[in-house]
């Protein structure tokens, strides 16, 4: 018998080209995605060698970070160009690059355009069992079908188109087992700001994480996309989700997923990736799902989260000194007082979109709080950005953009848009703005820019209030 | 990459605690097709502070950095170590570093050093006015006063860093043992390359 092993160390073990006595490991990267704006310098490296792309069938490149949202094409079909001369730069070098070394591009007006994370799995890129990297830390995303997936320097990028392998150590794993039911209205979000609530942004550095639980089996593969996805939130290098009946529904029948007889095979072997029975974590994490509520964050670090219903920490209520000194400073950047109820913090921008919540299911979750409903008047900007153009089309097939627009949102191209402010939607100085991305930095949305994270359903009930609101208010 | 003996020189002590990317360079200086000239958005938003020890002269011409624990969390935009770079920092001293990070800075022949917390205490205090050396060889962080912390490194990263070794030239040179990989996966796993979309 075998030493049971976890999902992770299966990955790792069958992806092993060459191992070396200290410990690390040359690995093999099944894919590869690249965007605008962490390769130039990675293919203009490989020019400056005279080196070329190992295996450009492996890789698969999209613009999305800096490309703006508004319409793409006139009425005639032609291109619209983009004003900011270097966001241009960016975008022509992609489209140059990907053809010069034989890489398939998805291009800024084609359908299944929209953000890395969100094409790999919708585009069947992204299977179980194999590696997977990107210029993006969110790539921890696509762990949620059971990949071992994360973020990569340029300098990687660069190694990894040339020799298709990357230079890796080992990391620890950790298992996050969330015991029990999330309560109604309580979605993926709620729990994975939960999580790192409770670990903290630190807790996880050094580990690959492994969502274990029913609460996980139970839920969509869009939902374990939001989680995972927000694993390097946590400080892990990665997150995991084994593949399961769900997982392989979702990817069947998707264009880059394995067919026929093929399909079969692989199934058969995504099978047997979970985790063994008796395999051994480094850490074990235990969470109470009834511990969850509507979460919000008030401070300027993904940690720094509250139930909806709660209210702005004393800085003095923290332990460690720097801890205190942290608080007071992401106070005073925030514009809040110690004390405050969260429900009584007043936004004016609204943000749903981002790698994290802008598939399908989030569009569905915000639109059902707006309909019938429209935007407070203290809110002057609302922008729902869909995460692909299949994700648009699919919700404007439902019908979901009219109950956006008629709520006064405006209903954008896809791409990663406020969630990073590169691109012109940006959140002004000063101001709130209630989103559904991953992270709320200074200045992360814009300078000087006010972010509260949160579900797309409680950013949609924000909207509708004007101030963070307990969702379940509006839905009762 | 240059080899990297020794970086001896005046630190900022910034000591701040998860520092993230975007405070090392914000996203609106990550348009750029190039690796230069980050340095002018290197801790841009910390720079708009008065008082800020960036911007001391006391500190100008400084080339290391010491901070607290976490540096450098957030994303995974190299341009963090470039901007570093690009301003003069060559060793960043602190409790711990985001993986990313660290992986980041060792590709572009920055030193980024984990010491105990109580070491960065002690190092903040001298590098308000002296100066602190970071030696590769004996694997120690010392000041004119006869501290000494010594730190470990990832042997791997530490003779790279030592030689000035490039990377994908290293793994270059293992292309037999990447081609026996593919044939093995791709008889054994035919259907794991990604169809034609
Ligand atoms: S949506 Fe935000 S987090 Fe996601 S890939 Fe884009 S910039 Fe990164």
């Amino acid at each position: 018998m075998t030493e049971p092993k976890t999902l992770y160390e299966k990955i790792w073990d069958a992806h092993v080209v060459d191992q070396r006595d200290d410990g690390t490991a040359l690995i093999y990267i099944d894919r590869h995605l690249v965007h605008e704006v962490t390769s130039p310098q990675a293919f203009e490296g490989l020019r400056k060698a005279g080196r070329t792309v190992r295996r450009p069938d492996l890789t698969l490149a999209v613009p999305d970070h800096n490309l703006p949202t508004t319409a793409r094409l006139d009425a005639n079909g032609n291109k619209i160009p983009i004003a900011d001369p270097q966001s241009a730069a960016q975008l022509e070098a992609l489209e140059a690059n990907a053809p010069a070394f034989g890489i398939e591009y998805i291009g800024a007006s084609d359908i299944k355009q929209g953000i890395v994370h969100v094409i790999g799995p919708e585009q069947g890129f992204t299977l179980p069992g194999t590696t997977l990297v990107c210029g993006d830390s969110h790539t921890a995303a696509h762990g949620a079908l059971g990949a071992l997936a994360f973020g990569i320097g340029t300098s990687e990028v660069e190694h990894v188109l040339a020799t298709q392998t990357l230079q890796l150590t080992r990391s620890k794993s950790m298992e996050i087992r969330v015991e029990g039911d999330l309560g109604p209205g309580i979605s993926p979000k709620d729990l994975i700001l939960h999580i790192i609530g409770v670990i903290g942004t630190a807790g996880g550095t050094g580990f690959v994480i492994e969502y274990r639980g029913k609460v996980f089996e139970e839920m969509s593969i869009e939902g374990r996309l939001t989680v995972s996805n927000m694993s390097i939130e946590a400080g892990a290098r990665a997150g995991l989700i084994a593949p399961d009946q769900k997982t392989f529904d979702y990817l069947k029948g998707r264009p880059m997923a394995p067919k026929g007889a093929d399909w079969d095979a692989a199934v058969t072997y995504w099978k047997t990736l979970p985790s063994d029975d008796g395999a051994k974590f480094d850490k074990s994490v235990t969470i109470d799902a009834a511990d969850v509520a509507p979460t919000v964050t008030w401070g300027t670090s993904p940690e720094d989260v509250v139930p909806v219903s709660g209210h702005v920490p004393e800085p003095e209520s923290f332990t460690d000194a720097s801890k205190q000194d942290a608080a007071r400073k992401s106070l005073d950047y925030m514009g809040l007082e110690p004390g405050q109820a969260m429900g009584d913090v007043a936004v004016e921008n609204i943000f749903i979109g981002s790698c994290t919540n802008s598939r399908i299911e989030d569009m569905r979750a915000a639109a059902a709080v707006l309909e019938g409903r429209k935007k407070a008047d203290n809110v002057k900007w609302a922008i729902v950005v869909p995460g692909s153009g299949l994700v648009k089309v699919q919700a404007e097939k439902e019908g979901l953009d009219r109950i956006f627009v008629e709520a006064g949102f405006e209903w954008r191209e896809p791409g990663c848009s406020a969630c990073l402010g590169m691109n012109p939607d940006k959140v002004p100085a000063g101001e709130r703005c209630a989103s559904t991305s991953n992270r709320n930095f200074v200045g992360r949305q814009g300078p000087g820019a006010r972010t509260h994270l949160m579900s797309p359903a409680m950013a949609a009930a924000a909207a509708v209030t004007g101030k963070l609101t307990d969702v379940r208010e509006l839905v009762k | 990459m240059k080899p990297v003996k020794q970086v001896e020189g005046r630190a900022y002590p910034f000591g701040q605690k998860n520092v993230d990317t975007d405070v090392i360079i914000p996203a609106k200086w990550l348009k750029t097709i190039s690796r230069d000239g980050l340095g002018e958005g290197a801790f841009e938003t910390v720079r708009a502070q008065d008082g800020n020890v960036f911007d001391d002269p006391e500190y100008s011409g400084a080339n290391i950095l010491i901070a607290g624990d976490n540096f450098g969390c957030g994303s995974s935009r190299e341009h963090a170590a470039w901007a570093m770079d690009d301003m003069g920092i060559k060793a960043v001293i602190a409790p711990s570093f985001s993986d990313i990070f660290s992986g980041n800075a060792f590709k572009n022949g920055l030193l980024a050093i984990a010491l105990p917390q109580e070491a960065i205490d002690r190092l903040m205090e001298v590098a308000k006015t002296d100066p602190i050396t970071v030696d590769m060889e004996s694997m120690s962080v010392t000041t004119p006063f006869q501290d000494r912390f010594t730190f470990e490194m990832d042997p791997f990263r530490h003779q790279c860093l030592s030689e000035g070794t490039d990377e994908i030239d290293l793994t270059l040179a293992k292309s037999d043992a990447i081609e026996t990989y593919e044939k093995r996966i791709d008889s054994a796993q035919p259907w794991n390359n990604p169809q034609a979309a």
